[in-house]
């Protein structure tokens, strides 16, 4: 019989091996998916692991990684402040679209003015609109008790209606012959947010990510505040004894996690989007929250979640084009994938022993 | 008949030439980018059919290759690249959203040609557009909602307030009108393009106003499955696809999306070196919007008179969207005998005179 | 009678049956969750059950062999779920997260070449005299055995938590694992058995919707129904009437503005569109607010994993 017991402190060495064993078994049963679609196992796996890393094309599709993985990482670090505090946040879907738009609004409202200073004022107003968003389940929890996790969700659908109104209503391009979809920002210098440099995906977005990561990190390890969410995570009476206050945490944590994905929301519609349109938002509010645990609510570990994350979507994505495997198969191979990381993880924490026959052999 | 669809879309077509005939090509490889799942019976269906068309004509002289639900933005832009880059001749990008990224991969990739569906945006020689003109089904549709509503209230559930859609309802509703001045139209938006249970309450919630016959915009059968509750009180339509499970009532007729003939002319065109970049708006004339069977739940002389719609404008002797025409706030639109121009239609945000409900701004 | 061109009868019978896959799905996941387990992964487990009912109904010509086969779709599914949580001890909110992904690809890898079929019907139940009643005909009795069956369960619940003794363990484990293994209960086979009932209940409601409400198999047909139905149990404060009045509500709202757009009501469609949200919103502030926090209800142990270190 197998028997778990938890280990003192959790494994360093698990903690980095968990992955890779995870990775392996999903390439294993993957293949084994893949081989009953009628498809060549070997060839897929490699499409989605290797070749966006070391292919023919790596050379754009590493690029891409960044792309993708930005944004995830953005939001996910903010969710995880929240989520180690016991706080839900669901709703960064919403925050991000809110974040898009306000900040969008602001640039298209000075079209055409070139000055230096949009893009910043544009950054500035999209964290705004979407700390705002969040403002919203922030105070109705505070002053009336009301469950975030309903509010930040039902305001995602909120978001969305707002969102297609903006498309075709008061943000559409008044050059777009009543198309819906807002002007371009790629061809509105000001308020671009360009690759830095060329072919490598950066973008201020993944910039952003990147310094983001640091702070979130400075700010557990280090910072009294960090103690704090941390500690009311973990005992939450304890915290309160401690003189921590529950509402203050909740405006922290909401209000911060709601503004970093407007600006990921920001830097998307004036980046790799371009522009506000009607299905602008692509589910990196609901992924993020799937990145956020499986980096363990940590925030280095956020960014390597996020960039798995983004291999296994490019890579998909290739594995569908040019091998003809439906895009369902991706989505049950990355729930696969999700599944083998979570169940390993035990391994970091728990020694599995074998119990039970020392007594019965004797 | 695939050859005289063919000629009939020589003919007829609104094909707006320019650029340089290219050279002859051995083997296309020919992509297609969709918004949807294969698997969503409507929009994105359609289009696979017409690849699976154009690999039936051209057997081993074409390579295809597809990428289901691909998210606007950023995501096209990226798959778009990345079958630009493995080989793909024409690329065939499925939904209105990409057409921005359509233009920025066509930007970096001059000999490669992409084809967006229902834009406007040519940036570069080797952008074309297509779209069908859905308006003319919709005329038909009309016509038969007019002469078969018993309640005379009949019904659309719309999707976005977009010039496609707000095209669509002004043809359904003219067309009924003509045959029954009674006629009031119910609008239902949406909001969404595939939400079968909302579609389903949708059409509840029109078939509870009274309403009995039903044309929608949005791409499930769900409005079907719902008319048909009522055990042949309430009429509707196929819409994208012919629907034809739910034959002979409550789907009377349908709009087929038929993509294939369009994508067969483009992929022969560059298989041959005659490709030019084109602005392609076709319709019933073209083959690309197809009326599906009338049903005999329609009684004969209303089918005939529908077919015969049908058939003027497919023959071009009459269009559609012919004055005199007023808009809803009574303004003049169309004089005596003038027909709109596309113009108009491409960018159209308003209803004409005598619908009651307002586009949502 | 009729207020602003919609007869409330008629409003009243629709919003049942909108009302019946969140109405199922949530308060399945109301006694997941009673038990301490937070299962992210309704919407998964009802579009496998979708899938899987409609497959079943297809090939057996039943509609209640259909609903039978959406359930076990959907426990097959939950038992990954109930795996990794309770087995492998997972973070649940990652988990179902993960299931949600994971069944929303694998129902339409099994649907492939089911798009475009009718399954067979589920008839309203024949109530005779009594469908001609004034108002309560039309709103009580002019429904199928699901809308009826909806409701029990929801009674069934209620009563099986607040006066049995099962009940009684169920909440234990869910208010203090710790404990209740102290007392002797199997903490873990509990929660399996917890995760299964939701299961069952998700993907009956996720058949309702491919076999009853929209009868027809498209890929991502459940359509987001199953977010809401976690958001209606946090609206319920974990009471089973009270998902029932949310449910309701929710549905309703939905109903009622498609029913006021219909009508030709003056109200721009946009906030039409939002109400059923913002109504939630608002009817759970009303609810919340002004009480302590032990009024919301929440089990004490929810979502926290279980490991007996004896």
């Amino acid at each position: 019989m197998l028997r778990l017991e938890k280990r003192p402190t959790p494994s360093r060495a698990w903690a980095w091996g968990t992955p890779f064993l995870a990775v392996l078994l999903t390439m294993i049963a993957g293949g084994a998916l893949f081989a009953a679609l009628g498809k060549d196992p070997v060839a897929v796996v490699r499409t989605i692991f290797w070749d966006p890393l070391f292919g023919e094309f790596a050379f754009y599709l590493r690029g891409q990684l960044l792309v993708k993985a930005g944004p995830l990482t953005l939001i996910a670090v903010g969710l995880a402040l929240g989520f180690r505090a016991g706080i839900w946040n669901i709703g960064a879907e919403g925050q991000y679209i809110i974040g898009a738009i306000v900040g969008a609004s602001v640039g298209l409202a000075v079209y055409p003015t070139e000055s230096r200073l949009v893009f910043p004022l544009m950054i500035l107003a999209g964290g705004f609109g979407g700390w705002l968003w969040a403002m919203i389940p922030a105070i109705l929890k505070t002053r009336f008790n009301t469950n975030e996790i309903l509010v930040s969700l039902m305001l995602v659908y909120v978001a969305e209606t707002i969102l297609s109104k903006a498309a075709t209503g008061f943000l559409r391009n008044p050059e777009g012959a009543g198309f819906p979809g807002s002007r371009n920002f790629s061809s509105y210098p000001a308020a671009r947010n360009p690759e830095l440099i060329a072919g490598t995906g950066m973008h201020w977005g993944v910039v952003a990510a990147f310094v983001v990561v640091i702070a979130a990190y400075v700010l557990l390890q280090r910072h009294l505040l960090g103690f704090q969410i941390r500690l009311a995570g973990q005992a939450p009476r304890a915290a309160r004894f401690a003189g921590v206050s529950p509402n203050r945490l909740v405006i922290f944590c909401l209000g911060a996690s709601g503004a970093l994905a407007g600006f990921a929301g920001l830097f998307e519609v004036t980046g790799p989007a371009g522009q506000i349109s009607i299905d602008f938002n692509s589910g990196y509010g609901f992924t993020a929250i799937i990145v956020a645990f499986l980096g363990r609510l940590n925030p280095v570990g956020i960014l390597l979640a996020a960039l798995l994350m983004a291999l296994t979507y490019v890579g998909g994505e290739m594995a569908a084009t040019n091998l003809g495997l439906p895009s369902a198969a991706i989505r049950v191979f990355q729930g696969m994938l999700l599944f083998f990381l979570l169940a390993v993880d035990l391994l970091s924490n728990y020694r599995v022993r074998l119990a039970g026959f020392g007594r019965e052999a004797r | 008949m695939k050859r005289r669809t063919l000629l009939a879309t020589a003919a007829m077509g609104l094909i707006a030439l320019s650029g340089t005939a290219e050279a002859q090509m051995g083997k296309v490889k020919a992509c297609f980018v969709y918004v949807g799942p294969i698997g969503d019976g409507g929009w994105t269906f359609q289009h696979h059919e017409g690849l699976k068309q154009v690999e039936a004509e051209f057997g081993d002289k074409v390579e295809t290759a597809y990428q289901e639900s691909v998210p606007e933005g950023a995501d096209a832009e990226r798959v778009l690249t990345q079958m630009a880059l493995s080989g793909c001749n024409i690329i065939f990008t499925t939904s209105f959203g990409y057409m921005d990224a359509t233009n920025a991969v066509a930007a970096k990739f001059p000999d490669v040609k992409f084809e967006h569906a229902t834009g406007f945006k040519r940036d570069h020689p080797n952008v074309s557009t297509y779209n069908a003109r859905f308006y003319e089904g919709r005329a038909v549709q009309g016509t038969i909602a007019g002469r078969m509503t018993k309640s005379n209230k009949i019904g659309y559930i719309a999707s976005f307030p977009i010039p496609e859609v707000i095209m669509g309802i002004n043809s359904y509703y003219i067309h009924a009108k003509k045959v029954n001045p009674n006629v009031e139209l119910s609008v239902v938006w949406a909001y969404t393009w595939f939400d079968p249970a909302k579609e389903a309450d949708a059409a509840k919630a029109l078939i509870d106003q009274g309403v009995d016959v039903i044309a929608s915009h949005t791409d499930s059968t769900a409005v079907l499955a719902e008319a048909a509750k009522t055990g042949g009180k309430v009429i509707g339509f196929g819409q994208a696809s012919d629907m034809a499970e739910y034959k002979p009532s409550p789907r009377v007729s349908s709009i087929i999306d038929n993509w294939g003939p369009y994508y067969i002319k483009r992929v022969g065109a560059l298989l041959d070196g005659s490709y030019q970049q084109a602005d392609a708006w076709e319709g019933i004339a073209g083959g690309e919007v197809l009326i599906g069977e009338i049903t005999d739940a329609v009684p004969a002389e209303v089918k005939a008179e529908a077919e015969a719609l049908r058939d003027a404008i497919a023959a071009g002797t009459y269009h559609p969207f012919t004055g005199p025409l007023k808009k809803q706030d009574g303004s003049d639109w169309l004089a005596e005998g003038q027909t709109a121009p596309d113009g108009d239609l491409l960018g159209m945000n308003f209803f004409v005179e005598g619908i009651t409900g307002e586009i949502p701004k | 009678m009729e207020l602003f061109g919609i007869t409330p009868s008629v409003l009243l019978a629709s919003l049942m049956v909108a009302a019946v896959p969140i109405l199922l799905a949530a308060i399945g996941e109301l006694v997941v969750e009673k038990a301490g387990v937070l299962n992210l992964g309704v919407e998964g487990m009802m579009i496998m059950g979708a899938i899987s009912g409609f497959i079943t109904a297809v090939h057996t010509g039943s509609p209640a062999l259909g609903f039978l086969g959406g359930a076990l779709g959907a426990m097959a599914l939950s038992l990954v779920f109930a795996l990794l949580t309770q087995v492998f001890l997972a973070n649940q909110v990652a988990t179902g997260l993960a299931l949600t992904l994971f069944g929303l690809g694998l129902s339409s890898l099994m649907g492939q070449g089911y798009n475009g079929i009718k399954p067979p019907r589920t008839p309203d139940l024949p109530f005779g005299p009594l469908e001609q009643i004034p108002f309560f005909g039309r709103v009580l009795f002019s429904h199928d055995w699901v809308v009826y069956a909806s409701v029990a369960i929801v009674a069934a619940v209620w009563a099986v938590l607040k006066y049995s003794r099962a009940g009684l363990i169920l909440r234990a484990v869910g208010e203090s694992h710790d404990a209740a293994h102290a007392l002797g209960y199997k903490v873990v086979r509990i929660r399996v058995l917890a995760i299964l009932f939701g299961a069952a209940m998700a993907g009956m409601g996720g058949a309702y919707i491919s076999l009853v409400r929209v009868p027809q198999w498209t890929d991502g047909i459940t359509a987001g129904a199953g977010w809401i139905a976690l958001a209606i149990v946090v609206f319920a404060s974990w009471k089973p009437w009270r998902v029932l009045i949310g449910a309701w509500l929710f549905g309703g709202i939905t109903v009622l503005q498609l029913n006021l757009q219909a009508a030709g009501s003056r109200i721009p469609v946009e906030y039409l569109s939002m109400s059923p949200y913002l109504v939630t919103i608002l009817v759970l502030v009303i609810m919340s607010s002004g009480r302590g926090r032990a009024s919301l209800n929440a089990p004490a142990s929810l979502g926290q994993n279980f490991h007996a270190s004896r």
